[in-house]
Protein backbone atom coordinates (compact mmCIF):
# COMPACT_ATOMS: atom_id res chain seq x y z
CA UNK A 1 0.00 0.00 0.00
CA UNK A 2 1.53 3.22 -0.96
CA UNK A 3 1.56 5.59 1.95
CA UNK A 4 3.27 9.01 0.82
CA UNK A 5 0.82 9.42 -2.08
CA UNK A 6 1.29 13.64 -1.11
CA UNK A 7 4.69 13.57 -1.42
CA UNK A 8 5.30 11.40 -4.12
CA UNK A 9 3.01 13.48 -6.47
CA UNK A 10 5.37 16.36 -5.60
CA UNK A 11 8.26 14.25 -6.44
CA UNK A 12 6.39 13.17 -9.91
CA UNK A 13 5.59 17.04 -10.18
CA UNK A 14 9.55 18.22 -10.15
CA UNK A 15 10.33 15.54 -12.78
CA UNK A 16 7.00 17.18 -14.63
CA UNK A 17 9.19 20.47 -14.24
CA UNK A 18 12.44 19.17 -15.87
CA UNK A 19 10.87 17.69 -18.79
CA UNK A 20 9.18 21.39 -19.10
CA UNK A 21 12.64 23.16 -18.43
CA UNK A 22 14.16 20.36 -20.63
CA UNK A 23 11.42 21.63 -24.01
CA UNK A 24 12.38 25.02 -23.11
CA UNK A 25 15.84 24.03 -23.78
CA UNK A 26 15.39 22.08 -26.81
CA UNK A 27 13.20 24.52 -28.10
CA UNK A 28 16.06 27.87 -27.59
CA UNK A 29 19.00 25.57 -29.22
CA UNK A 30 16.48 25.09 -32.37
CA UNK A 31 15.93 28.73 -32.48
CA UNK A 32 19.33 29.80 -32.07
CA UNK A 33 20.20 27.87 -35.02
CA UNK A 34 17.72 29.15 -37.46
CA UNK A 35 18.37 32.76 -36.57
CA UNK A 36 21.96 31.86 -37.19
CA UNK A 37 20.87 29.98 -40.94
CA UNK A 38 18.02 32.80 -41.57
CA UNK A 39 20.51 35.91 -40.03
CA UNK A 40 17.21 36.83 -37.70
CA UNK A 41 18.38 39.18 -34.96
CA UNK A 42 15.04 39.19 -33.68
CA UNK A 43 14.87 35.66 -32.97
CA UNK A 44 18.28 35.76 -31.57
CA UNK A 45 17.20 38.38 -29.30
CA UNK A 46 13.63 36.51 -28.43
CA UNK A 47 16.45 33.32 -27.81
CA UNK A 48 18.62 35.57 -25.41
CA UNK A 49 15.18 36.88 -23.74
CA UNK A 50 13.51 33.60 -23.25
CA UNK A 51 17.10 32.46 -21.37
CA UNK A 52 16.05 34.21 -18.09
CA UNK A 53 13.16 32.39 -17.86
CA UNK A 54 15.43 29.33 -18.10
CA UNK A 55 16.80 30.11 -14.94
CA UNK A 56 14.20 31.27 -12.83
CA UNK A 57 12.50 27.83 -13.72
CA UNK A 58 15.87 26.24 -12.55
CA UNK A 59 15.56 28.03 -9.23
CA UNK A 60 12.06 27.43 -8.97
CA UNK A 61 12.61 23.73 -8.98
CA UNK A 62 15.73 23.89 -7.24
CA UNK A 63 13.96 25.28 -4.51
CA UNK A 64 11.09 23.27 -4.34
CA UNK A 65 13.09 19.84 -4.16
CA UNK A 66 15.16 22.17 -1.04
CA UNK A 67 11.80 22.26 0.19
CA UNK A 68 10.95 18.57 -0.03
CA UNK A 69 14.21 17.33 1.33
CA UNK A 70 13.73 20.09 4.26
CA UNK A 71 10.19 18.67 4.77
CA UNK A 72 9.74 15.34 3.67
CA UNK A 73 13.68 13.69 4.54
CA UNK A 74 13.25 11.69 1.61
CA UNK A 75 15.12 8.46 1.46
CA UNK A 76 17.09 5.93 -0.74
CA UNK A 77 15.76 6.08 -4.24
CA UNK A 78 13.53 9.10 -3.55
CA UNK A 79 16.55 11.39 -2.38
CA UNK A 80 18.64 10.00 -4.98
CA UNK A 81 16.03 11.33 -7.51
CA UNK A 82 15.97 14.24 -5.68
CA UNK A 83 19.77 15.01 -5.96
CA UNK A 84 19.65 13.94 -9.60
CA UNK A 85 17.00 16.46 -10.86
CA UNK A 86 19.26 19.42 -8.48
CA UNK A 87 21.99 18.38 -10.80
CA UNK A 88 20.32 17.59 -14.33
CA UNK A 89 18.80 21.10 -13.87
CA UNK A 90 22.17 22.89 -13.27
CA UNK A 91 23.33 20.86 -16.37
CA UNK A 92 20.12 22.06 -18.78
CA UNK A 93 20.58 25.48 -17.47
CA UNK A 94 24.20 25.79 -18.60
CA UNK A 95 23.05 24.35 -21.87
CA UNK A 96 20.41 27.03 -22.13
CA UNK A 97 23.71 29.09 -21.66
CA UNK A 98 24.84 27.52 -24.86
CA UNK A 99 22.05 28.28 -26.83
CA UNK A 100 22.35 31.65 -25.60
CA UNK A 101 25.57 32.23 -26.40
CA UNK A 102 24.55 30.93 -29.82
CA UNK A 103 21.89 33.93 -30.59
CA UNK A 104 24.62 36.35 -29.30
CA UNK A 105 26.92 35.39 -31.20
CA UNK A 106 24.31 35.76 -34.09
CA UNK A 107 23.63 39.22 -33.06
CA UNK A 108 27.65 40.31 -33.29
CA UNK A 109 27.92 38.64 -36.84
CA UNK A 110 24.96 40.85 -37.27
CA UNK A 111 24.85 41.43 -41.53
CA UNK A 112 27.70 40.49 -42.61
CA UNK A 113 27.58 37.97 -45.16
CA UNK A 114 27.77 34.28 -44.63
CA UNK A 115 30.74 32.42 -45.20
CA UNK A 116 29.59 29.12 -46.38
CA UNK A 117 26.16 27.25 -46.42
CA UNK A 118 25.56 25.29 -42.80
CA UNK A 119 25.15 21.97 -43.10
CA UNK A 120 27.15 20.38 -40.08
CA UNK A 121 26.04 22.84 -37.56
CA UNK A 122 22.50 22.52 -37.76
CA UNK A 123 23.22 18.60 -37.52
CA UNK A 124 25.16 19.17 -34.81
CA UNK A 125 22.15 21.05 -32.87
CA UNK A 126 19.89 18.51 -34.06
CA UNK A 127 22.06 15.68 -32.26
CA UNK A 128 22.97 17.52 -29.14
CA UNK A 129 18.81 18.87 -29.22
CA UNK A 130 17.69 15.32 -29.45
CA UNK A 131 20.41 13.52 -26.94
CA UNK A 132 18.91 16.17 -24.67
CA UNK A 133 15.48 15.10 -24.83
CA UNK A 134 16.02 11.37 -24.77
CA UNK A 135 18.28 11.96 -21.35
CA UNK A 136 14.83 13.01 -19.82
CA UNK A 137 13.26 10.72 -21.04
CA UNK A 138 15.70 8.37 -19.23
CA UNK A 139 15.22 9.92 -16.23
CA UNK A 140 11.28 10.19 -16.72
CA UNK A 141 11.36 6.43 -17.51
CA UNK A 142 14.30 5.16 -14.82
CA UNK A 143 16.02 3.30 -18.02
CA UNK A 144 20.00 3.31 -16.90
CA UNK A 145 20.46 1.30 -20.12
CA UNK A 146 19.25 4.22 -22.63
CA UNK A 147 21.18 6.68 -20.78
CA UNK A 148 24.15 4.51 -21.13
CA UNK A 149 23.60 4.64 -25.31
CA UNK A 150 22.87 7.71 -25.26
CA UNK A 151 26.66 8.78 -24.04
CA UNK A 152 28.34 6.98 -26.86
CA UNK A 153 26.42 9.04 -28.90
CA UNK A 154 28.38 12.36 -28.08
CA UNK A 155 31.15 10.82 -30.40
CA UNK A 156 28.86 11.64 -33.67
CA UNK A 157 29.04 15.16 -31.88
CA UNK A 158 32.57 15.37 -31.90
CA UNK A 159 33.14 14.09 -34.73
CA UNK A 160 31.06 16.83 -36.31
CA UNK A 161 32.75 19.41 -34.33
CA UNK A 162 36.12 18.01 -36.03
CA UNK A 163 34.83 18.30 -39.23
CA UNK A 164 33.35 22.24 -38.92
CA UNK A 165 36.77 22.81 -37.52
CA UNK A 166 39.33 20.94 -40.11
CA UNK A 167 36.39 22.86 -42.91
CA UNK A 168 36.83 26.46 -41.13
CA UNK A 169 40.63 25.98 -40.85
CA UNK A 170 40.70 25.71 -44.71
CA UNK A 171 38.65 29.06 -45.02
CA UNK A 172 41.04 30.89 -42.89
CA UNK A 173 44.32 29.25 -44.66
CA UNK A 174 42.97 30.30 -48.05
CA UNK A 175 41.66 33.49 -47.07
CA UNK A 176 42.54 35.27 -44.37
CA UNK A 177 39.67 38.32 -44.43
CA UNK A 178 37.07 35.11 -43.92
CA UNK A 179 39.11 34.73 -39.84
CA UNK A 180 36.30 36.77 -38.25
CA UNK A 181 33.57 34.94 -39.62
CA UNK A 182 34.60 31.77 -38.87
CA UNK A 183 36.14 32.06 -35.70
CA UNK A 184 32.28 32.87 -34.71
CA UNK A 185 31.25 30.05 -36.22
CA UNK A 186 33.68 27.95 -34.87
CA UNK A 187 32.33 29.85 -31.37
CA UNK A 188 29.11 28.09 -32.40
CA UNK A 189 29.96 24.73 -32.83
CA UNK A 190 31.91 24.58 -29.56
CA UNK A 191 28.77 25.67 -27.71
CA UNK A 192 27.03 22.97 -29.27
CA UNK A 193 29.78 20.76 -28.49
CA UNK A 194 29.28 21.70 -24.97
CA UNK A 195 25.85 21.01 -24.52
CA UNK A 196 26.24 17.55 -25.95
CA UNK A 197 28.39 16.96 -23.07
CA UNK A 198 26.55 18.14 -20.40
CA UNK A 199 23.70 15.55 -21.99
CA UNK A 200 26.20 13.08 -20.51
CA UNK A 201 26.58 14.08 -17.42
CA UNK A 202 22.74 14.35 -17.42
CA UNK A 203 22.86 10.39 -18.63
CA UNK A 204 25.46 9.75 -14.88
CA UNK A 205 22.88 11.11 -13.08
CA UNK A 206 20.10 9.00 -13.91
CA UNK A 207 22.63 6.00 -14.02
CA UNK A 208 23.01 6.97 -10.02
CA UNK A 209 19.20 7.34 -9.97
CA UNK A 210 18.53 3.78 -11.17
CA UNK A 211 21.38 2.27 -9.80
CA UNK A 212 23.18 4.39 -7.06
CA UNK A 213 26.31 4.20 -8.67
CA UNK A 214 28.43 7.28 -9.24
CA UNK A 215 30.44 6.59 -12.39
CA UNK A 216 32.28 8.43 -15.31
CA UNK A 217 30.28 7.07 -18.13
CA UNK A 218 32.77 8.42 -20.80
CA UNK A 219 35.70 10.92 -20.85
CA UNK A 220 34.74 12.96 -23.92
CA UNK A 221 37.76 13.41 -26.62
CA UNK A 222 36.95 17.38 -25.86
CA UNK B 1 22.56 -12.68 4.57
CA UNK B 2 25.87 -11.31 4.85
CA UNK B 3 27.28 -8.18 6.14
CA UNK B 4 28.16 -5.58 3.60
CA UNK B 5 30.54 -3.21 4.90
CA UNK B 6 31.27 -1.79 1.57
CA UNK B 7 30.19 1.52 0.85
CA UNK B 8 31.26 2.86 -2.36
CA UNK B 9 35.05 2.48 -2.16
CA UNK B 10 35.61 2.95 1.30
CA UNK B 11 34.97 0.99 4.14
CA UNK B 12 32.61 2.35 7.22
CA UNK B 13 34.58 4.17 9.63
CA UNK B 14 33.42 0.93 12.89
CA UNK B 15 35.00 -1.24 14.55
CA UNK B 16 35.09 -4.62 12.62
CA UNK B 17 35.02 -6.57 16.14
CA UNK B 18 31.92 -8.77 16.61
CA UNK B 19 30.23 -8.02 20.33
CA UNK B 20 27.15 -9.82 19.86
CA UNK B 21 26.27 -13.01 17.75
CA UNK B 22 22.98 -14.28 16.56
CA UNK B 23 22.82 -17.70 14.79
CA UNK B 24 19.41 -18.99 12.92
CA UNK B 25 17.84 -17.37 16.20
CA UNK B 26 14.09 -17.97 16.38
CA UNK B 27 11.53 -17.32 19.38
CA UNK B 28 8.17 -18.28 19.94
CA UNK B 29 5.14 -17.10 22.52
CA UNK B 30 3.62 -20.67 23.22
CA UNK B 31 2.78 -21.66 19.46
CA UNK B 32 3.33 -18.10 17.78
CA UNK B 33 6.19 -17.67 16.41
CA UNK B 34 7.80 -13.94 16.07
CA UNK B 35 11.01 -14.34 14.94
CA UNK B 36 12.24 -16.51 12.21
CA UNK B 37 15.92 -17.75 11.86
CA UNK B 38 17.81 -14.05 12.35
CA UNK B 39 21.47 -14.60 12.17
CA UNK B 40 23.15 -10.70 12.70
CA UNK B 41 26.68 -9.41 13.82
CA UNK B 42 26.87 -6.58 16.44
CA UNK B 43 29.44 -4.45 15.85
CA UNK B 44 31.59 -3.59 18.87
CA UNK B 45 31.54 0.35 19.57
CA UNK B 46 29.18 0.92 17.06
CA UNK B 47 25.09 1.89 17.23
CA UNK B 48 23.30 -0.54 15.99
CA UNK B 49 19.90 0.45 15.10
CA UNK B 50 16.73 -2.42 14.47
CA UNK B 51 14.20 -0.76 12.05
CA UNK B 52 11.14 -1.93 10.96
CA UNK B 53 7.29 -1.94 10.77
CA UNK B 54 5.23 -2.35 14.36
CA UNK B 55 4.77 -6.20 15.28
CA UNK B 56 7.76 -7.35 13.12
CA UNK B 57 9.72 -8.23 16.50
CA UNK B 58 11.92 -5.38 16.74
CA UNK B 59 11.73 -5.10 20.80
CA UNK B 60 11.75 -8.54 21.03
CA UNK B 61 14.61 -9.42 19.42
CA UNK B 62 16.58 -6.39 21.59
CA UNK B 63 15.32 -8.12 24.89
CA UNK B 64 17.01 -11.50 23.84
CA UNK B 65 20.31 -9.78 24.52
CA UNK B 66 20.08 -9.64 28.02
CA UNK B 67 17.33 -12.57 28.34
CA UNK B 68 14.40 -10.25 29.23
CA UNK B 69 11.94 -12.55 27.45
CA UNK B 70 12.98 -14.78 30.07
CA UNK B 71 10.09 -12.77 32.03
CA UNK B 72 7.31 -13.85 29.76
CA UNK B 73 6.37 -17.54 29.84
CA UNK B 74 5.81 -19.82 27.57
CA UNK B 75 8.60 -18.10 25.94
CA UNK B 76 11.23 -20.68 23.54
CA UNK B 77 14.12 -19.79 22.40
CA UNK B 78 16.24 -21.37 19.24
CA UNK B 79 19.68 -20.99 18.15
CA UNK B 80 22.03 -18.70 19.48
CA UNK B 81 22.92 -15.48 20.78
CA UNK B 82 26.99 -14.85 21.83
CA UNK B 83 28.16 -12.28 23.93
CA UNK B 84 32.15 -12.06 23.15
CA UNK B 85 31.55 -15.96 21.88
CA UNK B 86 29.75 -17.77 24.89
CA UNK B 87 25.95 -18.66 24.40
CA UNK B 88 24.10 -16.49 26.81
CA UNK B 89 21.33 -18.99 26.46
CA UNK B 90 23.71 -21.29 28.17
CA UNK B 91 22.23 -23.10 31.45
CA UNK B 92 25.25 -21.67 33.53
CA UNK B 93 24.70 -18.38 32.66
CA UNK B 94 24.06 -15.98 35.73
CA UNK B 95 21.58 -13.47 34.36
CA UNK B 96 21.78 -10.83 36.72
CA UNK B 97 25.36 -11.52 35.92
CA UNK B 98 24.34 -10.69 32.04
CA UNK B 99 22.09 -7.79 32.77
CA UNK B 100 24.98 -5.97 34.46
CA UNK B 101 26.92 -6.30 31.61
CA UNK B 102 23.98 -5.74 29.00
CA UNK B 103 21.98 -2.64 30.66
CA UNK B 104 18.68 -1.51 29.22
CA UNK B 105 16.87 1.79 28.21
CA UNK B 106 13.38 1.60 28.26
CA UNK B 107 10.84 3.84 26.20
CA UNK B 108 9.31 5.54 28.91
CA UNK B 109 11.88 7.03 31.86
CA UNK B 110 11.31 4.91 34.65
CA UNK B 111 13.08 6.54 37.51
CA UNK B 112 12.48 4.95 40.69
CA UNK B 113 10.68 6.76 43.40
CA UNK B 114 13.82 7.94 45.24
CA UNK B 115 16.66 11.00 45.17
CA UNK B 116 18.66 11.42 41.92
CA UNK B 117 21.51 10.31 43.93
CA UNK B 118 19.92 6.93 44.90
CA UNK B 119 18.63 6.16 41.58
CA UNK B 120 21.82 6.16 40.12
CA UNK B 121 23.82 4.58 43.63
CA UNK B 122 20.96 1.88 43.45
CA UNK B 123 22.61 -0.69 40.97
CA UNK B 124 26.29 -0.13 42.30
CA UNK B 125 24.62 -0.76 45.95
CA UNK B 126 22.84 -4.23 44.96
CA UNK B 127 26.45 -4.88 42.97
CA UNK B 128 27.69 -4.78 46.37
CA UNK B 129 29.27 -1.22 46.34
CA UNK B 130 28.41 -0.11 49.94
CA UNK B 131 31.19 2.79 50.74
CA UNK B 132 30.15 6.41 50.51
CA UNK B 133 32.64 8.04 49.04
CA UNK B 134 32.89 5.56 46.09
CA UNK B 135 29.51 5.47 45.34
CA UNK B 136 29.64 9.56 44.99
CA UNK B 137 32.51 8.91 42.30
CA UNK B 138 30.57 6.24 40.15
CA UNK B 139 27.41 8.48 40.36
CA UNK B 140 29.51 11.47 39.66
CA UNK B 141 31.02 9.49 36.89
CA UNK B 142 28.04 8.01 35.75
CA UNK B 143 25.41 11.50 35.96
CA UNK B 144 28.71 13.37 33.59
CA UNK B 145 28.87 10.72 31.14
CA UNK B 146 24.95 10.74 30.66
CA UNK B 147 25.49 14.77 29.81
CA UNK B 148 23.24 15.31 33.09
CA UNK B 149 25.66 15.78 35.47
CA UNK B 150 25.78 19.85 35.33
CA UNK B 151 21.72 20.43 35.23
CA UNK B 152 21.34 17.92 38.90
CA UNK B 153 24.76 18.58 40.66
CA UNK B 154 23.15 20.62 43.54
CA UNK B 155 20.03 18.74 43.24
CA UNK B 156 21.11 15.06 43.59
CA UNK B 157 19.03 14.90 47.02
CA UNK B 158 16.02 15.47 45.49
CA UNK B 159 12.93 13.01 44.17
CA UNK B 160 13.90 12.12 40.24
CA UNK B 161 10.38 12.42 39.74
CA UNK B 162 10.91 16.12 39.34
CA UNK B 163 13.10 16.32 36.69
CA UNK B 164 11.89 16.72 33.38
CA UNK B 165 11.29 13.86 31.01
CA UNK B 166 14.46 14.21 29.06
CA UNK B 167 16.26 14.50 32.29
CA UNK B 168 14.74 11.23 33.74
CA UNK B 169 15.94 9.71 30.51
CA UNK B 170 19.41 10.31 30.68
CA UNK B 171 18.93 10.05 34.30
CA UNK B 172 17.77 6.12 33.11
CA UNK B 173 20.94 6.04 31.49
CA UNK B 174 22.93 7.30 34.20
CA UNK B 175 21.68 4.24 36.01
CA UNK B 176 22.86 1.50 33.88
CA UNK B 177 26.03 3.27 33.38
CA UNK B 178 26.96 3.46 36.96
CA UNK B 179 26.74 -0.64 37.23
CA UNK B 180 29.32 -0.61 34.03
CA UNK B 181 28.09 -2.39 31.52
CA UNK B 182 29.50 -3.16 28.21
CA UNK B 183 26.88 -3.31 25.93
CA UNK B 184 23.50 -0.75 25.90
CA UNK B 185 20.09 -1.71 24.73
CA UNK B 186 17.63 1.19 24.25
CA UNK B 187 14.12 0.30 23.41
CA UNK B 188 13.04 3.64 21.72
CA UNK B 189 14.30 6.05 24.07
CA UNK B 190 13.26 8.65 22.63
CA UNK B 191 9.49 7.80 21.70
CA UNK B 192 8.60 9.70 25.08
CA UNK B 193 10.60 12.81 24.57
CA UNK B 194 10.37 16.38 22.76
CA UNK B 195 12.37 16.42 19.54
CA UNK B 196 15.12 18.64 21.45
CA UNK B 197 15.37 16.24 23.82
CA UNK B 198 15.76 13.79 21.44
CA UNK B 199 18.34 14.82 19.61
CA UNK B 200 20.01 15.10 23.36
CA UNK B 201 19.76 11.49 23.64
CA UNK B 202 20.96 10.83 20.41
CA UNK B 203 24.44 13.48 21.17
CA UNK B 204 24.62 11.18 24.31
CA UNK B 205 24.38 8.02 22.08
CA UNK B 206 26.94 9.04 20.11
CA UNK B 207 29.73 9.76 23.09
CA UNK B 208 28.72 7.03 24.60
CA UNK B 209 29.92 4.74 21.63
CA UNK B 210 32.93 5.28 21.97
CA UNK B 211 33.18 3.32 24.99
CA UNK B 212 29.94 1.27 24.76
CA UNK B 213 27.98 -0.98 22.31
CA UNK B 214 24.78 0.27 21.82
CA UNK B 215 21.52 -1.25 20.34
CA UNK B 216 18.54 1.07 19.71
CA UNK B 217 15.07 -0.25 18.44
CA UNK B 218 13.20 2.75 17.07
CA UNK B 219 10.78 3.52 14.87
CA UNK B 220 11.96 6.68 13.83
CA UNK B 221 13.66 6.04 10.75
CA UNK B 222 14.90 9.31 10.76
CA UNK B 223 16.46 8.69 14.06
CA UNK B 224 18.08 5.57 12.96
CA UNK B 225 19.56 7.59 10.13
CA UNK B 226 20.90 10.37 11.98
CA UNK B 227 22.32 8.16 14.99
CA UNK B 228 23.37 4.61 13.63
CA UNK B 229 25.98 3.18 12.42
CA UNK B 230 24.69 -0.19 11.38
CA UNK B 231 21.11 -0.39 10.35
CA UNK B 232 18.86 -3.60 10.60
CA UNK B 233 15.82 -3.73 8.81
CA UNK B 234 12.99 -6.17 9.92
CA UNK B 235 9.40 -7.31 8.35
CA UNK B 236 7.06 -9.59 9.19
CA UNK B 237 6.14 -12.78 7.37
CA UNK B 238 2.65 -13.57 6.02
CA UNK B 239 2.77 -15.51 9.16
CA UNK B 240 3.56 -12.39 11.79
CA UNK B 241 6.92 -14.33 12.40
CA UNK B 242 9.63 -11.26 12.31
CA UNK B 243 12.58 -11.69 9.96
CA UNK B 244 15.91 -9.88 9.06
CA UNK B 245 15.46 -8.25 5.57
CA UNK B 246 18.87 -6.10 5.86
CA UNK B 247 21.46 -5.64 7.78
CA UNK B 248 24.61 -2.99 6.62
CA UNK B 249 26.25 0.21 7.10
CA UNK B 250 23.15 2.73 7.85
CA UNK B 251 24.42 4.95 5.01
CA UNK B 252 23.90 2.92 2.06
CA UNK B 253 20.62 1.48 3.55
CA UNK B 254 19.51 5.13 3.66
CA UNK B 255 20.36 5.75 0.31
CA UNK B 256 20.86 2.11 -1.64
CA UNK B 257 19.24 -0.49 0.39
CA UNK B 258 20.16 -3.97 -1.72
CA UNK B 259 16.71 -5.12 -1.27
CA UNK B 260 13.88 -3.63 -2.52
CA UNK B 261 11.72 -4.60 0.71
CA UNK B 262 13.71 -1.89 2.36
CA UNK B 263 13.26 0.25 -0.26
CA UNK B 264 10.19 0.37 -0.15
CA UNK B 265 9.71 0.50 3.64
CA UNK B 266 12.04 3.66 4.06
CA UNK B 267 10.14 5.33 0.92
CA UNK B 268 7.00 4.70 2.62
CA UNK B 269 5.46 2.63 -0.67
CA UNK B 270 4.72 0.18 2.30
CA UNK B 271 3.90 0.72 5.57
Amino acid sequence: MEIRTAFHKRLREIQNDVLAMGSMVEKAISRSIEALKERDLDKAHGVIAEDLKVNKKRFTIEEKCVQLIATQQPMAGDLRAIICVLNIITEIERIGDHAEGIAKIVVMIGDEPPLKPLIDIPRMAEKASDMLHRSLDALINRDADAAKQIVTEDNEVDNLYDQVFRELLTFMAEDPKTITRATRLIWVAHNLERSADRVTNICERVVYMVTGKMEELEVSKY
Amino acid sequence: MSINLELTDKKAPISDEIRISTRDLSLYYGDFQALRNITLDILENAITAIIGPSGCGKSTFLRLFNRMNDLITGVRVEGSVELDGVNIYDKDIDVVELRKRVGMVFQKPNPFPMSVFENVAFGPKRHGRKNRMELEDIVEKSLKQAALWDEVEDKLGQSALALSGGQQQRLCIARVLAVEPEVILMDEPCSALDPIATLRIEDLMRSLAENYTIVIVTHNMQQAARASDMSAFFMMEDDRAGILVEYGPTEKLFTNPEDKRTEDYITGRFG
